[in-house]
């Protein structure tokens, strides 16, 4: 086991905060959903990305070799270690934002799963096997209800559309190249994220036109999620919530 | 003093008694979570699989099985969770499917819906969910006899 891999960790948070923020935020609509059928639908997509996130981070925990657990990485660290994408931190808003969301990054997700199910690094292999049955269904389901409401109702189309303009300049993030994914790639252990744009783009362009929505084509991207340097406002108060009980009875254990 | 060794096959059939936490009607023999079973000396080495990644009920099995081995007298045991390969609904065992079916939930299929109605076996039905009261179901409805059913999902 590697104890001294900055460069594997940070991958590795990268995969665990991504679905550990996104499981959180649509664990939100748990009770509040438009229908049952949906609350129901909803809860058990957070429930499967907080199971991806466990299997992630427990692997991050190993790397880093500080004797931390899965648990300890999800609700002692704060917003500036945080290693999510910007798209999946920004509030629910509303259920036609949700599942826009959903929809962008379900479709980033299976390529990306698809990918990593060959990687040089077993243990990611693994994990990204696993993830994979759940992301497939998850954009069947994304992908019919973004149809749905984007050629439903002239009010239903037009708070799709809106969410679509508002989520889309974040969608460039996850796509973004630094140093870490470099070095993911040279050592064969994920691709980089780029060259999964253009599968990337069919999808969406594919979705976005069966749901009557028009592609934004904004190319301004927001970044600084996935590299801990700049989160939005967001999610220190999402955090708030999700850690209240270790911020309160630091050490509590279930 | 500890009860005679048992063998890996009386493991088994103990393990073949506990109920799923979710779905009681089978066990989790019956729904391959449980992977293997072997003796390394006087311990014995369990392995146990997730349905799916976030599934709350591997705590429930893990103690059910810890209940079980105990109350059989086995002192040295050790339960290892594994995630790869993953679980499939292909591990479902035959006698697991028969049990699903007649507790009125649908079983797997290759093309990714029910057979069937599990209730008057009518082949009319419509999805009304892609997810059920489980992680690992869906719910739909017969538009013969109109009841609405779980369908457990293919993956």
């Amino acid at each position: 086991m590697a104890q001294d891999d900055p460069q594997l960790y940070e991958f590795l948070l990268r995969q665990g905060d991504n679905s550990l923020v996104l499981g959180h935020r649509t664990s939100e609509w748990c009770g509040h959903a438009p229908a049952l059928e949906e609350d129901i639908a909803l809860a058990n997509t957070a429930l499967d990305l907080i199971g991806q996130t466990q299997l992630w981070l427990a692997y991050a925990a190993d790397v880093e070799g500080h004797g931390r657990s899965n648990n300890d990485l999800a609700y002692l660290r704060d917003v500036y270690d945080f290693r999510n994408v910007l798209m999946v931190e920004v509030p629910n808003e509303d259920f036609g934002r949700t599942m826009v969301r959903q929809f962008l990054f379900d479709a980033f997700q299976v390529p990306w799963l698809t990918a990593l199910q060959s990687s040089s690094d077993q243990r990611v292999a693994d994990i990204a096997h696993k993830s994979l049955k759940e992301a497939l269904y998850h954009l069947e389901r994304s992908t019919d209800t973004v149809v749905a409401l984007g050629d439903g109702t002239e009010l239903s189309n037009r708070r799709m559309q809106a969410a679509l303009n508002y989520l889309w300049p974040y969608t460039g993030e996850l796509f973004g190249q630094d140093d870490t994914d470099k070095a993911m790639q040279e050592r064969g252990v994920a691709p980089l994220p780029a060259s999964l744009r253009e599968s990337w783009n069919a999808t969406v362009v594919n979705t976005l036109a069966a749901a009557t929505l028009k592609t934004p084509d904004d190319p301004f991207a927001h970044s600084g999620g996935r590299n801990g340097v700049r989160h939005t406002e967001h999610l220190g108060h999402m955090l708030a919530t999700m850690q209240v009980l270790q911020r309160s009875y630091p050490g509590a254990q279930w | 003093m500890s009860a005679a060794q048992p063998t890996v096959k009386q493991i088994w059939q103990w393990l073949e008694q506990i109920p799923d936490p979710e779905i009681p009607v089978i066990s989790i023999v019956d729904l391959g979570v449980v992977r293997d079973v072997c003796l390394q000396g006087n311990n014995v080495n369990v392995v146990i699989t997730p349905t799916y990644s976030g599934c709350p009920a591997m705590r429930e099995i893990a103690e059910s099985i810890t209940t079980e081995l105990t109350d059989h007298g086995i002192e040295h045991f050790n339960l290892e969770t594994r995630i790869a390969p993953a679980w499939t609904t292909d591990w479902m065992s035959d006698e697991g499917r028969t049990k699903l079916e007649a507790y009125g939930i649908a079983t797997p299929q290759a093309n990714g819906g029910p057979k069937h109605c599990p209730q008057c076996k009518s082949t009319t039905v419509e999805k009304i969910s892609q997810f059920g009261s489980t992680p690992c179901k869906a719910q739909w409805r017969c538009l013969d006899c109109l009841e609405p059913f779980e369908y457990f999902k293919c993956i």
